[in-house]
């Protein structure tokens, strides 16, 4: 059996193989604890979990909140709104304060790529879990896509997962490559030139595409990233309508891939830019399964950080 | 006050000498090189056998970060630096609070660096008043209260035809300016060099073209104007290629590099190091062997530090949050002795370029052993191994990525117009 050794999870580059192969099959066992009636276990009582969110979400948040209580930790929420960094004090200083507070465990996502380390730096008797770090990493992302894969398909190796959309932003993108090339997948990626980062083909097993239909043709699994507007509207694209043209799904570019593809976003989604509303509705979606599986994920991470065994 | 320098081998390119002889100094100015000097009375003597003896190095590209911003480093502490790393000359950079826009601050400047200081300071000015790249500084009045150079350094001139009218205005008033070259447009948000370690990272990315491209315009306004322009911190294989390329054509243009350009690449971020973070950040193993490249030819003049000190509360933050720079006057000679022992440079070619040619470029009246000059010299023991040690460095800010590092050789005294300054 595979052990888990890291106080902290900010990246799936950090992890092996092993070890997201067993924070994947904890959340299996953890998303049983998901169906009962009464939908806690005391593994966590008496932990202090605290959510520290520099940047607004709704999924991530609540889904770690649950998690946490969920597993019977007390967590409290902090969000850019109510925390200090709008009086202007350092992140290390804000950390050195909860860490007086005496945490468990510090979730957080953070505008910054990197800032999880900053912040580990600081805290050595915490554990930290990256729930989003710039363009960096978004593990829980992407072991919560993996789990919705695994899922269908019973096993990883050897899918073939595209992923299209704004690759250089996308943290999701990142984790996912890391996560699934470790687990055996072979990642194609698409995307308009000006948002596929130099070298990525080096991060896994990822080949990169000249167009959509060549990353989708015969995939197993295709996900879509979310298009900002305000970030990939001024330089990077013409517009959305031109975009959805050459990287949208819809139900006829879908017929490219496998039959039964699975359609996987990460949300939230601009309907109509990236994906069409009856892919986003139809069978072949995975959507909401996939944030199904986020609770179950990061009850996982928190319970595997917190190096507990399970009964 | 007299120096008898004795047994050491005397390197001074500037008059093609390169033997072991004495140097002697009498009132501050060099008297004689020769073999077998004999010391006048009342003249103490320093055995210099085993050591290199060469002009006092010269770092053309410093922040001193004085007036202002004293809590990052100060005339005094800053020079201090300068001397320990062997260095008689810095050039100070004029991103000051107030920058070096007018006579006032030049005068400040160079008062506290001859009556507190550890080497000589020559200002360099602004070229644009205020440092706002809108409209030129007084460049005459800039030359004659004592700045040798102009530059906005930190920022590029944005306005071609701001940058090209300083060109043409500068010839005239002859002082040289130096450039920026950096295309915001391009440079962006960016934090680090945009690359695969970027890629892996998640962090914004500032591609060499930003730099080649800003390198490319400078040089087409200088040959256009037929004025001469010197390129500061050349980083890129690009920027070395379109420098030679102007060289070749015959263009007035020469340039620098700084040792963590052919030192370090951009992997010294991984880990999310700001002492590896920089304005032009690392880049990338080809641009290393480009510098180097250039370096050799002679496409690059010159090695200088851009030594940028900033306390520990703007470097011990989030990457993107963490300011630009490193300090260098302290780790610039061992790490450019290192080219030597690998065979890029020849000793002489080194000297050169930390001594003659900045001395050169700017009209410094430095750089040479001959008789009659400033006796600026500096002393070094090219065998001595020692480890970069926070604690041990003069410099008030400590944001090296060198820390830690063992290196071989270091100046063992350094000699200010007959005086030694360091040790003192």
């Amino acid at each position: 059996m595979a052990e888990f050794r890291h106080k902290d999870i900010i990246a799936l580059r950090d992890l092996t193989g092993e070890e997201i192969g067993l924070l994947l099959s904890t959340a299996e066992s953890m998303r049983e604890i998901n169906s009962r009636d009464i939908k806690k276990v005391p593994t966590l009582r008496g932990k202090t979990i605290i959510n520290l969110f520099y940047e607004a979400s709704t999924r991530t948040r609540t889904s770690f909140e649950i998690a946490g209580k969920r597993l019977s930790a007390d967590t409290v929420n902090i969000s850019t709104s109510t925390s200090s960094s709008t009086k202007g004090e350092t992140l290390a200083d804000t950390a050195l304060n909860l860490l007086a507070m005496k945490p468990d465990i510090i979730v957080m996502r953070h505008a910054v790529s990197g800032s999880h380390y900053f912040l580990s730096k600081y805290l050595p008797n915490c554990s930290i879990i990256n729930a989003g770090d710039g363009a960096h990493e978004h593990p829980s992302q992407g072991l919560l896509d993996m789990l919705t894969m695994k899922d269908k398909f019973g096993r990883l190796d050897g899918l073939k997962v595209a992923i299209v959309g704004d690759i250089t932003h996308s943290r999701v993108a990142r984790s996912n490559i890391q996560g699934l090339t470790k687990m055996g997948s072979a990642i194609y990626l698409a995307g308009p030139p000006t948002m596929m980062p130099p070298g990525v083909e080096r991060l896994g097993n990822v080949t990169v595409c000249n167009s959509m239909k060549e990353a989708i043709q015969d995939a197993d699994v295709v996900m879509m990233l979310r298009i900002q507007q305000e970030r990939q509207g001024k330089t990077l694209m013409p517009n959305a309508r031109e975009y959805s043209r050459y990287f949208g799904l819809n139900p006829d570019n879908l017929k490219l891939a496998k039959p039964g593809a699975m359609v996987m976003h990460p949300g939230p989604i601009n309907r109509g830019v990236e994906m069409s509303s009856y892919v986003v509705d139809g069978d072949q979606s995975h959507i909401l399964k996939q944030v199904e599986n986020g609770v179950a994920v990061r009850m996982s991470m928190l319970y595997h950080v917190c190096g507990g065994e399970l009964e | 006050m007299n120096l008898l320098i004795k047994g050491g081998r005397v390197i001074d390119p500037s008059q093609k000498l390169d033997d072991v002889c004495d140097v002697l100094i009498e009132n501050g100015l060099v008297k004689e090189i020769g073999k077998g000097l004999k010391a006048p009375a009342g003249t103490d003597t320093v055995n210099a056998a085993g050591k290199y003896v060469v002009p006092g190095l010269i770092d053309m590209h410093v922040h001193l970060r004085d007036p202002g911003l004293e809590y990052k480093e100060d005339i005094v502490s800053g020079t201090r630096a300068a001397a320990a790393g062997g260095f008689t000359s810095v050039c100070c950079m004029p991103n000051t609070k107030p920058c070096i826009d007018n006579k006032a601050v030049v005068s400040y400047i160079i008062s506290k660096a001859k009556n507190e200081g550890f080497c000589n300071v020559f200002p360099v000015g602004n070229i644009t008043y205020g440092m706002n790249g809108e409209r030129m500084a007084e460049m005459g009045e800039l030359k004659e209260s004592g700045c040798v150079a102009v530059s906005d350094d930190g920022k590029p001139v944005c306005n071609s035809e701001l940058m090209m009218r300083s060109l043409q205005y500068a010839r005239g008033i002859g002082i040289m300016v130096i450039s920026h070259a950096e295309e915001l447009s391009l440079a962006g948000t960016g934090v680090m060099n945009e690359g695969f370690t970027s890629t892996e990272l998640g962090l914004k990315g500032i591609p060499r073209v930003a730099e080649d491209i800003a390198t490319a315009r400078d040089i087409m306004l200088a040959e256009y104007t037929g004025s001469p322009i010197h390129v500061a911190h050349v980083s890129t294989k690009g920027a070395v290629r379109i420098i030679r390329e102007a060289k070749a054509r015959g263009v007035k243009v020469t340039c620098e590099t700084a040792p963590h350009y052919f030192t370090l690449t951009d992997d010294a971020v991984r880990g999310y190091n700001t002492a590896a973070k920089m304005n032009p950040p690392l880049r990338e193993a080809d641009d290393v062997a480009a510098v180097k490249e250039g370096l050799k030819d002679g496409t690059i003049d010159c090695i200088a530090t851009d030594h940028a000190p900033h306390n520990i509360d703007e470097k011990d933050v989030e990457f993107n949050e963490a300011l630009n720079g490193i300090i260098g006057l302290e780790t610039s000679l061992p790490l450019s002795l290192k080219l030597v022992e690998e065979g890029v440079l020849s000793l002489n070619q080194l000297i050169e370029k930390m001594s003659c040619n900045p001395s050169k470029i700017l009209d410094l009246q430095r750089g040479t052993l001959k008789t009659g000059s400033v006796a600026d010299v500096t002393l070094i023991d090219p065998s001595i191994e020692w480890t970069v040690e926070k604690e041990k460095l003069a410099s008030k800010s400590k944001n090296s990525p060198f820390l830690g590092w063992k290196l071989k050789g270091k100046a063992c005294a350094t000699i200010l117009a007959g005086k030694t300054v360091c040790p003192a």
